[in-house]
């Protein structure tokens, strides 16, 4: 598969993503800012990243980038876009997903493991992984706290639009463990089409047993699955 | 002109802006045969200054070892660089910004971080590790927590934002640094060997470019702010600090990595203490040539602007370029793709000479060998301090210990300077460049190097309640830590990266202690085979007059061949065999973190360490390690046997049972703290492995091939730290205290 991979500038994930999706044998095409062709990738990875610095408020400012105009034409044709950490605050910026990420409770930065509990496999990027099992897959943010109001959250529950939950390594809820304090513990949501994906943990840390886990390559794995469907009945 | 007139010295007030004494004073005239202006005064004080031009350190700093086989760019170099195999090179440096985080601790650490991977990415290298080494008074005061705060909170703050990881370091708590915290960081990046660039300037006609931010009026005076003492009017030295941005340097550092390498560049170079003034007075001379610039031409951040202030501004993230004639316009446009403004601010001239425009107008025209070549040496006298005999009589196991062994072990664990830095690096991204393969909490810090089976270990390390009792020793012994910590992962020491962390030299006590820690670090390099090749120096940390004891902080880099090959310090298996490697038996508190803790002093004789035994249990549990035969390895360090012992449990999640006979023996005329030492005393050259009991034949043999002492004290397994008859404390308590003591 061909992934497009977002470079604003301050990015840093980039370089980690391309190796990560690499490792699965895809192809990474380096997509930049002020580009607007998506090179026909197949799916597009906003990564993490202080895009622009982020000092105004994290993803405001790369909404507004070139790139972005090609990525929600794409995202509305129903094409793959798949924001971690920053590039998830910035689907939020872009009206591409609802609710918004703000400051950790903690009020620190938070560099730590996190566990993950796959809450619905009807997303192209869970649809090969089992309900109910838990991801070892990183944090690495100072502003990863989801907030909606109670309107959007619930209807993001009804609509199983939650992908991930925060939980304690055996599954069960994890409380004041939270990295961020999250509304609900929620780590990651998709739009109502189920194409945008936005999460905070950084799955491209977690594809090998080298960096402590291998957890985050079957997201990886999946959205080659749901892509390959895709491609096949087309 | 008459004698007289160039006899004449300006104000006191106008030497004390610039740092210098009379006789310098007189020295420049005499080069020049004329008083220098205004703005030449200021150039010449900057890189006159102890910070720029080492001019008390330079005759100690000669006598350490620089040179090895793998060395490929020793002192002298924005970076040290050193061999890791496969064509590929280490690239590190450390340096400290104390003095600035002492008045703004965010933006002093901040930008010490920032500064650091200049140093590093102006080689050619990308920064692919941080570390940091931090010291600060008592941490229940609420000034000490808000010093460590700011600085974590600004070493975090830069690094998370650009994308570098921070994989280690260290942080103490002393009365020492009440009035003077440290703040040094590291930066380690890796690069092939053809592709790294120096900043050595030529080509007469060449271009210079300057890059990045616009030039401010922060931080001027920064580099002699730096080589004087803290007093109460430093809060005053505020506009002395520089602020960071680090997306600005995330882009400078992107741009210039992609033009790293390029036969289109000649020499790149960052500007750092002194700003303009050192960066291209180093640049030329390194190149045997001269340099002419237009001050009016550098961009500016705010009008009104002197060419005085140009040049000594020390605004950040900031990058020299030497460009081959004709294709400034290119190299202008690779920087203008990352929104970077540069800007043709003069070119190498073949004069030997600095000098400097603002417009038409020459405001400065020095010979370059006198700013780099001739600074004034100060060579103080040296006197041991007269305390110290009383000092190192003290029998430390003499004292009635305050606590049971069990009370004694959870303190330690408990205590901010050795509980869990959990609290620390948890605020790091230590893991952004997908390379950490051990992360911080345990001994070094590893990354392995993509497309290879390779990976670097690196660390810092230092301890300043040896080097009080005895500088040379505890530097000794600051380069044999830090190399154990780096065997601890399995991994071979390579080389040495320094910072000196010293008080007022002008004092004789300090400049003895200076003189015997630089001794102690080249007796310890030569032994261990670890070259200095980087390094940073930083007096003057004394505030009204007191010093901080003498505290060499020492990064060290190595390589393992093998990345499968390594170890952690953790237990891993019920049922392990725990062995104790080098001295055994040994009981010294002298200068101990329980002696600290126990009984509020740090006297008495530190250890002792023996190099050439040093080596030997180095090299034995390295080779152990290449030939699969350990499960875990840890030092002993501080809090001794017993913190170590505990350490490995906590991180493997697993208990121990230990037995020592002569912890428990009760001879009669024993000392109080006999066994207090034996489990908290900070004896060297020890470690604690673990190996599986069909490994146990082949590592004794090894042992004692290598002549290293060793015994067997126990079992891994239960959910006990236990040394029996002595000591036991269930993990989960141990735990507790160890993770509370930062939080």
């Amino acid at each position: 598969m061909r992934f497009g991979i977002a470079v604003f500038p301050g990015t840093w994930s980039d370089r980690d993503c391309a190796h990560a999706v690499s490792l699965d044998g895809h192809e990474a095409v380096m997509l930049w800012h002020k580009d607007r062709d998506l090179r026909g990738v197949d799916c597009v990875i906003l990564p993490g990243g202080f895009s622009y610095g982020d000092y105004l408020r994290t993803g405001a400012v790369a909404r507004f980038a070139p790139l972005m105009e090609s990525v929600a034409e794409f995202a509305a044709r129903g094409g793959l876009v798949w924001g971690i950490c920053n590039g998830f605050q910035i689907l939020c910026e872009a009206h591409l997903l609802p609710g918004a990420l703000v400051r950790n409770a903690s009020l620190q930065f938070r560099c730590e493991p996190a566990w993950l509990r796959i809450e619905t496999t009807d997303t192209p990027y869970t649809s090969s992984l089992a309900a109910g099992r838990v991801l070892e897959i990183p944090v690495s943010h100072g502003e990863g706290r989801f907030v909606a109001d109670e309107a959007t959250l619930d209807l993001l529950e009804a609509q199983r639009r939650v992908a991930f939950r925060y939980v304690a390594p055996d599954g069960s809820p994890v409380g004041a463990a939270s990295p961020n304090g999250s509304l609900r513990d929620i780590a990651g949501i998709v739009n109502e089409q189920r194409n945008v994906l936005g999460m905070m943990p950084h799955p491209e840390r977690a594809c090998e047993p080298l960096l402590g886990s291998a957890d985050g390559m079957e997201l990886v794995r999946s959205v080659a699955a749901s892509l390959a469907r895709t491609a096949s009945f087309a | 002109m008459t004698e007289t007139t160039l006899d004449t010295l300006p104000s006191e007030r106008t030497l004390q802006e610039v740092a210098l004494t009379g006789d310098e004073y007189r020295g420049a005239v005499r080069i020049l045969g004329r008083h220098p202006n205004e703005v030449e005064l200021g150039i010449i004080g900057a890189l006159w200054s102890e910070h720029c031009g080492y001019k008390t350190s330079k005759p100690l700093l000669k006598r350490l070892p620089t040179t090895g086989p793998r060395v490929l760019q020793g002192p002298g170099e924005n970076a040290g660089a050193v061999d890791i195999g496969e064509g590929l090179a280490a690239v590190f440096k450390i340096e400290s910004h104390n003095h600035p985080s002492a008045i703004e601790p965010y933006q002093g650490a901040a930008t010490g971080v920032g500064g650091i991977l200049r140093d590093v990415f102006t080689m050619g290298a990308r920064p692919v590790a941080l570390l940091d080494s931090l010291r600060f008074g008592p941490l229940h005061e609420p000034r000490q927590r808000y010093l460590f705060d700011g600085v974590v909170a600004g070493i975090g703050g830069y690094g998370n934002c650009i994308g570098v990881p921070t994989v280690g370091g260290e942080v103490y708590f002393d009365e020492s640094y009440r009035h003077n915290c440290l703040v040094n960081a590291m930066c380690l990046g890796v690069i092939r060997h053809e592709a790294l660039t120096r900043a050595v300037a030529a080509g007469p006609g060449n271009p210079v470019l300057l890059v990045g931010a616009d030039t401010g009026r922060d931080g001027i005076h920064g580099a002699t702010f730096a080589s004087v003492e803290l007093d109460e009017q430093s809060e005053e030295r505020r506009p002395a600090v520089q602020v960071g941005n680090p997306f600005l340097e995330k882009c400078l550092m992107e741009a210039c990595l992609e033009l790293a390498g390029d036969p289109r560049i000649v020499a790149m170079q960052d500007l750092g203490a002194a700003g303009l003034t050192s960066s291209t007075a180093e640049l030329a001379w390194r190149g045997g040539c001269g340099i002419d610039l237009d001050v009016s031409r550098a961009p500016r951040r705010e009008s009104g602007m002197t060419p005085y202030e140009v040049m000594l501004s020390e605004s950040q993230e900031r990058m020299l370029l030497v460009v081959e004639r004709g294709h400034e316009a290119e190299i202008a446009a690779a920087f203008a793709r990352w929104d970077l403004h540069s800007e043709v601010i003069g070119s190498i001239t073949d004069t030997e000479r600095m000098v400097v425009r603002d417009g038409d107008a020459v405001v400065c025209d020095l010979p370059l060998e006198m700013l780099i070549d001739e600074v004034p040496m100060r060579h103080p006298e040296a006197q041991r301090p007269s305390n110290l005999d009383a000092l190192l009589a003290r029998d430390p196991l003499a004292e009635q210990p305050p606590w049971d062994m069990d009370t004694a072990l959870l303190r330690l664990l408990g205590s901010a300077n050795i509980g869990s830095r959990r609290p620390v690096f948890r605020r790091y991204d230590h893991q952004v460049g997908d390379d950490t393969v051990i992360p911080p909490g345990g001994d070094a810090a590893l990354l392995r190097v993509k497309g290879t089976r390779l990976a670097v270990a690196v660390t810092t390390d230092g301890n300043a309640r040896y080097g009080r009792l005895d500088p040379r020793r505890g530097a000794e012994i600051a380069v044999a830590e830090a190399a154990r910590n780096v065997v601890a992962g399995g991994a071979e020491p390579l080389a040495v990266t320094n910072c000196l962390n010293f008080g007022n030299p002008e004092k004789p006590e300090v400049f003895w202690q200076l003189s015997e820690a630089i001794d102690g670090l080249a007796a310890a390099c030569e032994a261990l085979g670890t070259p200095v090749v980087s390094g940073n120096v930083s007096l003057y940390n004394d505030t009204t007059g007191v010093s901080i004891d003498p505290t060499p902080v020492i990064g060290m880099v190595g390589r393992i061949e093998d990345v499968e090959r390594r170890l952690t310090a953790g237990f891993k298996a019920d049922g392990d065999a725990v062995l104790l490697l080098g001295p055994q038996a040994a009981a010294e508190l002298g200068g101990s973190e329980y002696q600290r803790l126990a009984h509020g002093t740090a006297e008495g004789p530190p250890p002792a360490l023996d190099l050439a035994l040093e080596r030997r249990v180095q090299d034995a549990v390295r080779e152990a390690a290449a030939r699969g035969l350990l499960r875990s390895a840890h030092d002993c360090a501080e809090g001794g046997l017993a913190v170590a012992l505990a350490e490995s449990c906590l991180l493997g999640g697993i208990g121990a049972r230990i037995t020592l006979a002569e912890a428990a023996e009760t001879p009669p005329d024993r000392s109080p703290s006999r066994t207090a030492g034996i489990l908290f005393g900070e004896t060297q050259s020890r470690f604690v492995v673990s190996v599986e009991k069909e490994s146990g034949v082949q590592l004794r043999a090894l042992l004692d091939q290598r002549e290293v002492p060793y015994r067997e004290i126990g079992m891994v397994g239960g959910g006990h730290i236990a040394v029996e008859g002595v000591l036991d404390v269930p993990l989960d308590e141990a735990r507790a205290a160890y993770e509370d003591a930062l939080a």
